[in-house]
């Protein structure tokens, strides 16, 4: 497998002296489905900023499917398509106009481009809005332009900056089969977002930046097997006002309120037992969720004791 | 990248500026219309008529090569600033950024827009002033070359304007405090040889005096400044703007962080 993109201790000091990123490494293999998490401030930007070179490095290599980006800029950037976090369109031209040009300024000929540009938009439901200015769309629809615009040179790198921001969840569910059919096609996804769920449920590797450090860069499952405890939340009938517990031998629990039951499942216990112990005291349960997404639960650890390590309060 | 990728990539860039004040061409091509149609009436009919002959020739001929060059000048620049600092502004410029677009191609794409609106706005004056004065044409490609290196010295000027311009009132300040006093002051309306020999020396420092002159030339076949003198000015300037715009844009002052 080829490494599409391989970064090494990278360092960006902006202006001022603020320090974004302090010597990150980080390698995308070809075909991967890649997660870059992190909070607010914590450098994903400025990576992919670099990455796309709409941020000058301090220092550091990027190297794009093998072509470094202070060498062969032109050919690295021929491999990447960016969906920036902001709306970065010309409001005031046609999705058409808008999508055709941005092929070809990858060279693509304005037939071909015309051609791909119905395609896509046609797959990410833009078509009716074809002609219309970019000021005019939704929210939604501003973000899959954005989307439908990244590939129009078709792209072996797609970078996404917080793609699902102020999406609705029906419309970010058919963005999530659209990416996953992408990738499945061959294209490496990188990712940056805020909702982990997302981040969950379509990355096979991801990384945790935090403080222009990478804290955590692993694949998912391992990631996931990390997580100690579990806590699930089960809806119950009605039990007796005022108890703070049930009486369910090893597993620790808390009762929210009389009908809404909180239970700990460590990672060498199965929840089995829980529905056993529960039908043994004639409860029955109407429902069951995860009390936090678990990679939230890992995400919030991580930057903590990052934030501990680092000596913030 | 290959010649013909970035033949496409400008021919892009071409398209979409020229596509741009096509598709708002009440602002920018019919304003040039009205204000030369209300300089001919007002200096040339009105005033003209009592001022005579200048340089040989009435003072309507004597001002319409001037106020040709004029609006090449304005709108050259104001396309290019406006096109470029608004693509700043909305940040699609990171459209061209993100691609493998050499920056000579960024440079020549937006000039070549500043330059394809200059001149079109020059054919409409250049029309309009056929309502008001017969035009004759001394040298054809002394007009033509006169006014692409115009277009493209002030294309230039208004690109390198934009990359710093932080605000849409940066993008007035040249225009308003510096290139309008140029021109006004740079032989539109007079010929320099009426002016007393120390504001004549001052006017040898003004650029647009060069440029309106050799347009002049290239009309009625008269001129304040050899023509040598004339083109090696636009020539200089045009190095020099396009090598400052070229480091600009490189460097990525105002364009990454």
């Amino acid at each position: 497998m080829r490494k599409a993109l391989e970064i090494s201790n990278l360092k960006k000091v902006y202006k001022g002296g603020f320090e974004a990123l302090k010597g990150i490494n980080l390698t995308v293999e070809e075909g991967d489905f890649f997660a870059l998490l992190g909070p607010n401030g914590a450098g994903k930007s400025t990576t992919i900023g670099v990455i796309t070179s709409l941020v000058n490095k301090t220092s550091g290599s990027v190297e794009v499917f093998g072509e470094n980006i202070d060498t062969d800029l032109e050919a690295a950037k021929t491999y990447l398509g960016l969906v920036p976090q902001e709306f970065n369109f010309n409001q005031f031209e046609s999705l058409t106009k808008i999508l055709v040009n941005q092929a070809g300024y990858y060279g693509v000929d304005r037939a071909t481009a015309h051609q791909r540009a119905e395609k896509y938009l046609k797959q990410l439901e833009l078509w009716d809005k074809r002609n219309d200015a970019g000021r005019m769309l939704s929210g939604g629809m501003k973000r899959r332009l954005m989307i439908a615009r990244a590939l129009m040179h078709e792209p072996k790198i797609l970078i996404l900056d917080e793609p699902t921001a102020g999406v609705d969840i029906e419309l970010r569910r058919s963005m999530w089969d659209f990416l996953r059919e992408l990738n499945q096609q061959g294209i490496t996804i990188i990712l940056t977002t805020h909702y982990l769920e997302e981040a969950e449920m379509l990355c096979r590797n991801i990384a945790i930046i935090d403080k222009g450090i990478i804290v955590k860069n692993t694949d998912m499952k391992s990631l996931l097997a990390t997580l100690t405890v579990e806590t699930f939340v089960l809806d119950i009938d009605p039990v007796e006002e005022g108890k703070l517990s049930l009486d369910l031998g090893p597993y620790v629990n808390r009762l929210v309120n009389n009908h809404t039951l909180e239970v700990d499942v460590e990672k060498t216990q199965t929840i089995n037992p829980v529905f056993s112990q529960l039908s043994a005291l004639n409860i029955n349960v109407t429902s069951m969720r995860n009390k936090s997404n678990r990679l939230e639960e890992l995400f919030v650890n991580l930057i903590e004791s990052n934030q501990n390590s680092t000596g913030e309060k | 990248m290959s010649s013909s990728v970035n033949f496409i990539a400008l021919k892009s860039i071409l398209h979409k500026e020229v596509h741009r004040f096509m598709r708002i061409w009440v602002q920018t091509l019919v304003p040039p219309a009205i204000t030369i149609s209300l300089y001919f009436v007002i200096f040339g009919s009105l005033i003209g008529s009592r001022i005579g002959e200048m340089g040989g020739f009435d003072y309507m001929s004597f001002i319409v090569p001037g106020l040709i060059m004029m609006s090449v000048i304005t709108n050259s620049y104001s396309n290019v600033a406006s096109s470029f600092f608004s693509a700043k502004w909305q940040r699609n410029v990171e459209e061209m950024l993100v691609a493998p677009v050499p920056n000579w191609v960024i440079v020549a794409g937006y000039v070549g827009g500043g330059m394809a609106r200059g001149m079109l706005v020059g054919l409409i004056v250049t029309l309009v002033s056929l309502l008001f004065v017969d035009i004759q044409i001394h040298n054809i490609w002394v007009i033509i070359a006169t006014v692409c290196l115009t277009s493209a010295t002030f294309a230039l000027g208004g690109l390198i304007n934009a990359v710093f311009a932080g605000s849409f009132d940066d993008i007035s300040i040249i225009p308003t405090f510096i290139l309008t006093p140029l021109t006004y002051l740079g032989g539109v309306f007079y010929s320099i040889s009426l002016l007393p020999e120390f504001w004549q020396g001052v006017s040898q420092i003004n650029p647009i005096v060069y440029m309106v002159n050799a347009f002049r030339y290239g009309f009625l076949g008269i001129s304040d400044v050899s023509l040598t003198i004339a083109f090696s000015v636009l020539g200089v300037f045009i190095v020099t703007l396009f090598t400052i715009a070229m480091t600009l844009i490189s460097k990525g002052i105002g364009l990454r962080s």
